[in-house]
């Protein structure tokens, strides 16, 4: 017999990737994808239906004219397009997020599962309330926790993301301020440089005169700037300061800045953006706080970024309670509970409403389930693992990257732009990291550090995810010290290329031009 | 004629009563590209230490601080169009406006260029 001696080969021929080129554009499994204007057409549908017999246009002379232009694309083609778009994005899902909570930390399912629950999913806000007793248990509970773990006495549940929750508290401020007769004359509110850019805005969006504060070299308040603007203090309204701070340090003054705060008459909001570092080890009703929002979507892993709507509910003060936003829960003597909806009777001094319902049902579901799957003990567990995930970053990075502050970070770890060689900048650095397929940490913010690179890791990433960011960033870094000009050019690996920043500022393209008819016609 | 320049490296350029204020080149350069420049009206009234023009860049969003108190009598209009200029001419072409000074005291505190220079070189 004769046998076949010369089989299929089996081991690949090797050419570089780079120099394959397709027709169809995509690159292996990543498809290429055209705008939705360019893969529909307006001649074209994805509904085929009859044209309706007897159907006559009572729209008299104001009906549309000329054609919408837009494309008609069949249910498949939509959703491939969707799809398509998704797989050239990052998510919390694919690998770890550099900038940590701002953007996204782990979304736990159980929360998902609790949160789609007939009876707390399937409601609706203009339900009577004795229909929705346990969604409105559900909101005092959560309201419990969230005073138990901030040692506040009151909470204001309505305002829907962080910036809404810091009006919120400058709303009750203001009231406070009024209220005591002070409305006119108290304006000025001061901000620290290292406290979150919301914050001036806020102030300014309240009336609100912004007065800011410098940062001393270790990346906090400084003291005796903050005690120079405090010596006429007659028109002072208050300081809203970020603790742990956007240089993701531990404001230590904390306690000294809120006395004089209030021996000057003024009121002390504290932005809770970060209070996933300290939650279950410090309490901001401890440290003199007045009002701070609580992100449910940073330190209690709500979805956000896109995946979802934000939750900013905004403890209080004794001082600052009674100007609390309608509506709120409150439970009765005989176990009912009940939504306060006027500026009356219990609510007479509140400042109003800010929102049409009683806040984020969904947010507060999750909120409280992901509270409750931690315990106590969970939750403290979780800062304290936010903070040596941050630190260890540090540390790792710390011989080749240059630390902004000494000492230890808290959820934060805040590198300057100091080693790198001339003409390598911070968003070179940046870029590259999407070669290395991760998505670039906060950069150039906060602005007191210059080339500021913040990365947040959050505490749910192994040692072994943490290693292998630092391995491809510290890899970045020292071709970033050693001036590799490569580094100007990233992303090279990824589906869109490095924008002319300057030109998409000075002359940006903002809407889609179709092509010309008469030069394709040409072509 | 005599240019000024302030800590906040801006430089205005004193002719009789009026002075000419701009952002230095130093500036431009820390900035990098810059992408847009608000000025005030004509007829403004602003004051020393006073933000009165913004300047973004693809870095940064800038206040830029009047070295002197006094009221708009023009502004270089021509940058909101070609803000680049900034970056070409800093120090000439692209002038941010001409003010009508109030009080000439104000200059006393001002850095004269040498100053100015020697300022930078410590940064």
């Amino acid at each position: 017999m004769t046998m076949n001696s010369t089989g299929r080969p089996t081991a690949p021929t090797s050419v570089s990737a780079a120099a394959i080129e397709t027709v169809s554009g995509s690159r292996g499994l990543l498809q290429h994808e055209d705008l939705l204007f360019e893969i529909g057409t307006p001649e074209t549908t994805g509904v085929d239906l009859p044209k309706p017999k007897g159907l006559k246009s009572r729209l008299g002379g104001v009906a549309r004219k000329v054609d919408t232009g837009l494309p008609g694309l069949s249910e498949p083609q939509a959703v491939r397009h969707y799809m398509r778009l998704s797989q050239k994005n990052y998510a919390i899902d694919l690998g770890l997020f550099p900038l940590g909570s701002c953007t996204m930390k782990h979304n736990p399912r159980l929360n998902e599962k609790m949160a789609r629950l007939p009876g707390f999913g399937d409601i609706h806000p203009l339900q009577p309330q004795a229909t929705v007793q346990g969604a409105l248990e559900l909101i005092d509970e959560l309201a419990t926790w969230l005073k138990t773990l901030t040692n506040m006495p009151a909470v204001a549940m309505s305002p829907k993301a962080g910036a809404h929750g810091e009006l919120c508290g400058l709303l009750a401020i203001r009231q406070a301020l009024i209220a005591r007769g002070d409305g006119e004359t108290r304006k000025r509110m001061l901000v620290p440089e290292s406290a979150h850019g919301t914050n001036p805005a806020t102030a300014a969006q309240c009336g609100f005169i912004v007065d800011e504060i410098k940062a001393n070299k270790r990346g906090r308040v400084d003291m005796a700037d903050l005690k120079a603007k405090l010596e006429k203090s007659e028109d002072v309204a208050g300081i809203m300061l970020t603790n742990p701070n956007t240089c993701g340090l531990f404001e230590t003054d904390i306690r000294e800045i809120a006395d004089l705060i209030h021996k000057a008459g003024g009121y002390f909001y504290c932005d809770g953006a970060n209070f996933n570092a300290i939650v279950g080890r410090v309490r901001p009703g401890d440290l003199g706080v007045d009002a701070m929002h609580i992100n449910l979507h940073k330190t209690f892993s709500t979805p956000h970024g896109g995946g979802g709507p934000g939750s900013g509910p905004t403890v209080l003060s004794e001082a600052l309670a009674p100007f609390a936003p309608v509506p709120f829960v409150v439970k009765d003597e005989d176990g009912i509970f009940r939504l306060v909806e006027q500026v009356d009777g219990e609510a007479s001094e509140s400042f109003g409403r800010m929102v049409a319902f009683h806040g984020q049902m969904g947010m507060f579901v999750r909120a409280l389930a992901y509270m409750l799957s931690h315990g106590a003990d969970g939750l403290k567990q979780a800062a304290e693992d936010a903070v040596l995930n941050a630190n260890y970053i540090q540390a790792r990075l710390k011989h080749v990257m240059s630390p902004a502050f000494d000492g230890y970070c808290m959820h934060e770890a805040l590198f300057s732009d100091a080693f790198t060689a001339d003409g390598i900048e911070t968003i070179d650095i940046a870029k590259a990291l999407i070669d290395e397929g991760y998505h670039p940490m906060t950069m150039y913010f906060p602005l007191v550090v210059h080339g500021a690179m913040l990365i947040e890791p959050t505490e749910t990433e192994s040692k072994a995810e943490l290693d292998r960011f630092c391995d491809a960033l510290e890899s970045i870094a020292r071709r970033a010290a050693q001036g590799d000009d490569t580094l100007k050019g990233a992303p090279y690996l990824a589906p869109a290329k490095r924008l002319d920043e300057t030109r998409a500022a000075r002359k940006p393209v903002l809407k889609w031009a179709a092509p010309d008819a008469s030069k394709v016609a040409a072509e | 004629m005599t240019t000024y320049y302030t800590k906040d490296h801006e430089w205005i350029r004193v002719e009789g009563d009026t002075g000419t204020v701009g952002i230095t080149a130093y500036a431009a350069g820390q900035l990098g590209d810059v992408v847009y420049v608000e000025l005030p009206e004509s007829g403004a009234k602003i004051a020393k230490g006073d933000g009165f023009a913004v300047v973004e860049s693809v870095k940064a969003a800038s206040d830029v601080y009047a070295p002197i108190s006094g009221s708009v009598v023009e502004a270089n209009t021509g940058l909101a169009d070609a803000p680049e200029k900034v970056n070409e001419a800093a120090e000439g072409d692209a002038w941010f406006v001409r003010i009508k000074i109030a009080d000439p005291g104000e200059l006393d505190g001002l850095m004269d260029e040498a100053a100015y220079t020697a300022y930078c070189e410590g940064l």
